[in-house]
């Protein structure tokens, strides 16, 4: 599970950045997007990886730690995506009113030869 | 009863946020309602953080809860707190003082220029408070982005392809930095497994090496995203673009958001990596030293080679984030204090002067900056023209403008009498602070570049604001005098006003600063503050 969850994170960012790098303004938000995935899972993975244990105490059920995973990252996982989310919308407006300004979707506002 | 004492820790945040809110609703053509409100608003957290820098002066012992704030009264490090100390409160009414005169200066006709502009401004403002405040890593994320999320908005506002194609880049550069935020939070928890500053700082000498390692990459990871945010080179290119583009109060306001980067870092390279860290005892510190001083040699050249005055403010932000963090990195206990003063000094000169650039601009073409520097490089061609206008009276308009122009000059060049010069003395005095006989010995090759760099840095700001100073005022190619109203000069001149106040109260300002040094250069004692403040109610 390990070597999967490490694969995952390492190809997003891997590709998360290649697309950042890149001039058009649609692959820097798929950049971004799947940079903060990566980043999301990343975070997860702090929490150290258990199968079928709970982040909450269930009810009537006594704090013992063996049963229980990490809370605080899934907990920051949460807050990182919401925020996350909400800053993609947001260059995503930005994105198009660049787009309707210059006419292109180059990161630059405007054309460059070779691209 | 100091009940509502304890609860005035959290107002400069609860406040911009909830005034915030009630703005969205009302329309945009009541423009100067929204206005009055805001700024009422920015003025209550001024006074705000002026009770807070005197409660924190007089020493945070005497503070209900010992100036530690547990939200939902859990105690640290399990619940988020808020922590008030001598650094944070000088930040807080940096802030809150700068937020005053660039919203009193939108006023005048900026806000008009898109909707939702005071909304924003609260919420920065919310933002930036939140980040000095906090004493919890994740919630300094939370803080950072509510003001980056603000600062995104505000500076699109105005709109224009210019400011879009720079907000773009804004924009995708500290969604990057705010990924390598989260990375270096996570890394930090999962090695240290705590996100309070405080108990981070505790718990960093006792870990065993493979932890200690895992932090100490979780931090530098971090701290790239305080870089990015502070422009040290080469993670600055960004900067001066997105300053340029900016319209004058949000650029006036900017200019302390570069310094939240710098805070952060003095913050966390002194409590976490302090004296008490063992053998990550100054982690980084060459870093800092070497970017820094990078950074000022590519802020003095970017501000020689400036030809319009917006870049230059630009890229003297430069100079003055790479001054701040190479006296960091430099580790020389005595000079803690003068670059404290420094940040003051620099975050006041160089906001009033974004706010200058705009009216002294105002009645000249787009291209008359670049023509005047062409014309220096090709010689005069106007001189017979000129010796008509001998004797000509210098309209009033100019000559405020023309004087607030020099006050600036002189404070971003750092010469005396102002606190510019102050704040460089302090600095260099703090470097050479040690026996005469060890001098010789003591200083490092790094020491003598820093020096040679800061006073370069001073020469190169000087020649580059005579050389625009004499171009626009003396010299100005169509000779307009451009239409001022009093609300926009009068905030320009009360930023200036409070760099002279700063000059004429140089004596306690810098007792304050060398408290609040040595505030910092004590992290166990912050450390044991904040993990033993009492539970509110449970006296």
């Amino acid at each position: 599970m390990e070597l999967i969850l490490s694969a995952g994170i390492g190809t997003l960012t891997a590709s998360g950045v290649y697309l950042l790098l890149r001039p058009r303004t649609y692959q820097v938000i798929i950049g971004l997007s799947l940079l903060s995935f990566a980043v999301n899972l990343f975070i997860f993975g702090m929490g150290r990886l258990r199968v079928n244990a709970p982040p909450i105490l269930e009810p009537g059920g006594v704090g013992d730690l063996a049963r229980y995973t990490d809370p605080v990252p899934q907990a920051l996982v949460l807050t990182a995506i919401v925020i996350g989310f909400a800053m993609t919308a947001l260059f995503l407006v930005v994105l198009l009113a660049s787009r309707g300004f210059t006419g292109t979707d180059h990161v630059d506002g405007r054309e460059q030869r070779g691209d | 009863m100091t009940d509502w004492l304890h609860h005035l820790l959290i107002l400069p945040i609860l406040l911009p946020l909830a005034v915030a809110a009630v703005l969205i609703p009302i329309n945009e053509r009541d423009r100067t309602l929204k206005g009055a409100i805001g700024f009422a608003s920015t003025l209550v957290v001024f006074i705000l953080s002026m009770i807070l820098m005197r409660l924190a002066a007089t020493g945070t012992g005497s503070l209900p809860g010992s100036g530690v704030y547990q939200l939902g009264n859990w105690p640290a490090p399990f619940g988020i707190v808020l922590v008030l100390d001598r650094l944070s409160a000088l930040m807080l009414c940096l802030t809150s003082g700068l937020a005053l005169a660039a919203q009193a200066y939108s006023m005048a006709r900026w806000h008009t220029a898109g909707h939702h502009f005071h909304s924003l401004f609260q919420l920065l403002v919310a933002g930036l408070n939140g980040a000095f405040l906090t004493g919890d890593l994740f919630n300094l994320f939370v803080f950072f982005e509510m003001m980056l999320a603000a600062s995104y908005g505000l500076l699109l506002h105005g709109s224009g392809p210019l400011r879009v194609k720079a907000g773009l880049h804004y924009i995708a550069v500290n969604l990057a930095a705010s990924a390598l935020f989260l990375i270096g939070v996570s890394l930090i928890y999962g090695a240290a497994g705590t996100l309070n500053m405080a108990d981070l700082a505790t718990k960093l000498a006792a870990l065993e090496p493979r932890s200690r390692t895992l932090v100490e990459m979780g931090s530098a990871i971090l701290g790239v995203a305080f870089l990015v945010k502070a422009g040290m080179w080469p993670l600055s290119f960004w900067l001066p673009t997105a300053y340029a583009a900016a319209t004058p109060p949000v650029a006036g306001v900017f200019a302390v958001l570069t310094k939240v980067g710098i805070y952060v870092i003095i913050r966390l390279h002194l409590l976490v990596f302090g004296t008490a860290a063992g053998a990550s005892s100054g982690f980084g510190q060459d870093w800092l030293v070497t970017g820094g001083m990078l950074t000022i040699a590519f802020g003095g050249i970017g501000v020689l080679a400036s030809q319009a005055m917006g870049r230059l403010a630009g890229y003297s932000v430069l100079v003055s984030s790479g001054t701040l963090l190479a006296a960091v990195g430099l580790g020389h206990d005595g000079m803690l204090a003068g670059a404290l003063f420094y940040l003051v000094s620099s975050t006041l000169t160089i906001g009033a002067f974004f706010l200058l650039i705009e009216l002294v601009e105002r009645g000249r073409d787009a291209g008359a900056d670049v023509l005047a520097v062409t014309m220096e490089a090709y010689g005069d061609f106007d001189e017979d023209e000129e010796e008509e206008e001998v004797g000509v009276a210098i309209p009033g308009t100019m000559a405020v403008l023309g004087l607030c122009f020099c006050l600036c000059a002189l404070l971003l060049a750092g010469l005396p009498p102002l606190s510019g010069f102050i704040a460089k003395f302090a600095l260099i005095s703090g470097l050479f602070d040690m026996p005469a006989a060890e001098l010789a010995t003591a200083m490092s090759a790094a020491d003598w570049t820093y020096v040679t760099l800061l006073i370069l840095s001073g020469l190169a700001a000087m020649i580059a604001m005579n050389r625009i100073g004499i171009r626009t005022f003396w010299a100005s190619i169509e000779g307009t005098i451009p239409r001022v109203v009093v609300i926009e000069i009068t905030p320009v001149v009360v930023l200036l006003g409070a760099c002279i106040f700063l000059s004429l109260q140089a004596g306690p300002a810098m007792r304050y600063m060398q408290a609040t040094a040595d505030d910092l250069l004590a992290p166990l004692t912050h450390s044991e503050r904040v993990l033993s403040a009492p539970r509110a109610g449970s006296q």
